[in-house]
């Protein structure tokens, strides 16, 4: 059996082990590179990530990726960011100086003094856009993990795909077109995660 | 809603689980693979591992478990045990933990944990803090250090596994790990721990309130009761058990079902 060919953009950000395995377990064989000719040839991109979004930004120049991604995303391939890989496909954040990759409009901050960052652990999920394929049979109010300190601000309000409350209701999903990207991990959500992974191969079965 | 995490403990000496599961009929109830998965499907919301291997030429064994136990876990994994430089770390999340506990090396040097969060990031660095309330009318003078006992202090901190006293307040000393970058503090009443009469309340709440950063909290547990009290008295963001559930005395269900009905958001079990 041939799923979908995905590839895990690994630019040095840590631990993609875990995104690897969750999508193994779904019969996936991702290959994890940094390599344009690998990425060009897979069917979809995972951008995952953790940390700090001016060091993300430094390594994805650094593997020459940063024109890569906006261009692959401009063409309308499949591509589905996890935590700082939603993150950084804003314009800027407050989180460093660096310029992130603009290709959603808005800002990421920090969140209200107050509360305990990082906003760690499973946090129920309001689905703004329940017909989008990535969630299907995914109930209204399920459980992911999240754990992150800053918190993407969108100009538009139409990419936001999900709301999560800590302190403030903040975008926990976008989606535009064939972009999908999560503030929570899938990965180490069990399930329900596996879930949205799994809706995410069958959107690029279907394209592919 | 953010939901307070229930959160079981394994003891791993030499890549088996000690005190695991005994009341369920496991294959192999030393495994410490098929113990994740168990306690995955019975709802935990992750897991800790703490590496007890006193032998330091078996301490590789634990890089096999864990690369073992997260093919097939998807939840949060943490490990502590034994961990005491950046390359110890850096190779345990690359077996695949999500997460890893310093608790002596970071009282050795708490700029490991400085240099592991910029490395890492705070996210995965979890600070665990084993502390002993400190005898009234204890003959402490007032060094006017940054983290260490003054006549005030209730909690200190020890290391090397409860045995070994070290001169440092708990509260400033979590204070001081939240500063330095620790994502989290694993929180353990030395006093309380394996008593089973309940967490230390006031400790937690101490800490709790001290730090910007969560706080999960340990020793004592011995009923849903005592899990409820933790986590609205004690504020913490979340409750570590050990013998309650490795013995059957309750189950997750049971502890979650109990939480649920007092008003605590937690992750239902059906989700897991």
């Amino acid at each position: 059996m041939s799923g979908p060919n995905i590839a895990i953009i690994d630019y040095g950000a840590g631990n993609l082990r875990s995104v690897t395995k969750a999508l193994e377990s779904l019969g996936a064989k991702p290959l994890v590179t940094s390599d344009p000719k690998e990425l060009e040839a897979a069917d979809a991109l995972i951008l995952p990530g953790q940390g700090a979004c001016d060091s993300a930004m430094v390594a994805l120049e650094a593997h020459e990726l940063t024109g890569y991604v906006q261009k692959t995303i401009a063409s309308g391939k499949p591509f589905f960011g996890v935590c700082l890989g939603l993150q950084l496909l804003f314009d800027s954040t407050e989180e460093g100086n660096a310029d992130c990759l603009g290709i959603i409009h808005g800002r990421v901050r920090r969140f209200p003094e107050g509360l305990k960052v990082p906003h760690m652990g499973w946090n129920t999920v309001e689905l703004q856009n329940p017909e989008h394929p990535v969630f299907a049979e995914i109930p209204q109010g399920s459980h992911f993990y999240f754990v992150h300190s800053f918190y993407a601000d969108p100009d538009s309000s139409d990419v936001v795909a999900a709301t999560t409350e800590y302190g403030l209701n903040f975008c926990s999903a976008i989606a535009q077109g064939n972009l999908v990207a999560t503030q929570f991990h899938p990965e180490k959500s069990g399930p329900t995660g596996l879930r949205l992974y799994a809706n995410f191969l069958r959107m690029v079965g279907s394209l592919a | 809603m953010l939901t307070k995490r229930i959160i079981p403990c394994l003891d791993v000496d030499a890549g088996r689980v000690v005190k695991g599961v005994s009341f369920v009929d496991l294959k192999d109830a030393g495994d410490p693979a098929e113990l994740a998965s168990f306690y995955d499907h019975e709802g935990a919301d992750e897991l800790v591992f703490l590496d007890i291997t006193a032998s330091s030429d078996k301490r590789g064994i634990m890089e096999e478990v864990v690369k073992k136990v997260s093919e097939n876990l998807f939840i949060p994994l943490t490990v502590g045990g034994g961990l005491s430089s950046i390359d110890d770390i850096h190779r345990m999340l690359d077996a695949g933990t999500d997460k890893v506990s310093l608790n002596t090396a970071a009282v050795h040097d708490w700029s490991l944990v400085a240099a592991a969060s910029n490395r890492f990031g705070a996210q995965c660095i979890v600070v665990a803090v084993d502390a002993r309330s400190v005898p009234e009318n204890a003959p402490i003078a007032n060094t006017g250090g940054t983290f260490t006992l003054d006549p005030e202090s209730r909690w200190e901190v020890y290391t090397h596994g409860g045995r070994k006293a070290t001169g440092i307040d708990a509260v400033k000393w979590c204070r001081h790990m939240a500063g330095v970058g620790a994502g989290e503090i694993l929180l353990t009443s030395m006093d309380a721990d394996g008593h089973k009469y309940g967490y230390d309340l006031e400790l937690t709440s101490a800490v709790s309130e001290a730090v910007s950063i969560p706080v999960i909290a340990s020793g004592g547990a011995g009923s849903p009761e005592h899990l409820l009290h933790v986590l609205e008295e004690g504020k913490a963001d979340a409750a570590l058990a050990a013998s309650i559930f490795h013995f059957g005395t309750y189950s997750i269900a049971e502890v979650k079902d109990y939480l649920a009905d007092h008003g605590v958001p937690i992750r239902p079990i059906q989700e897991s």
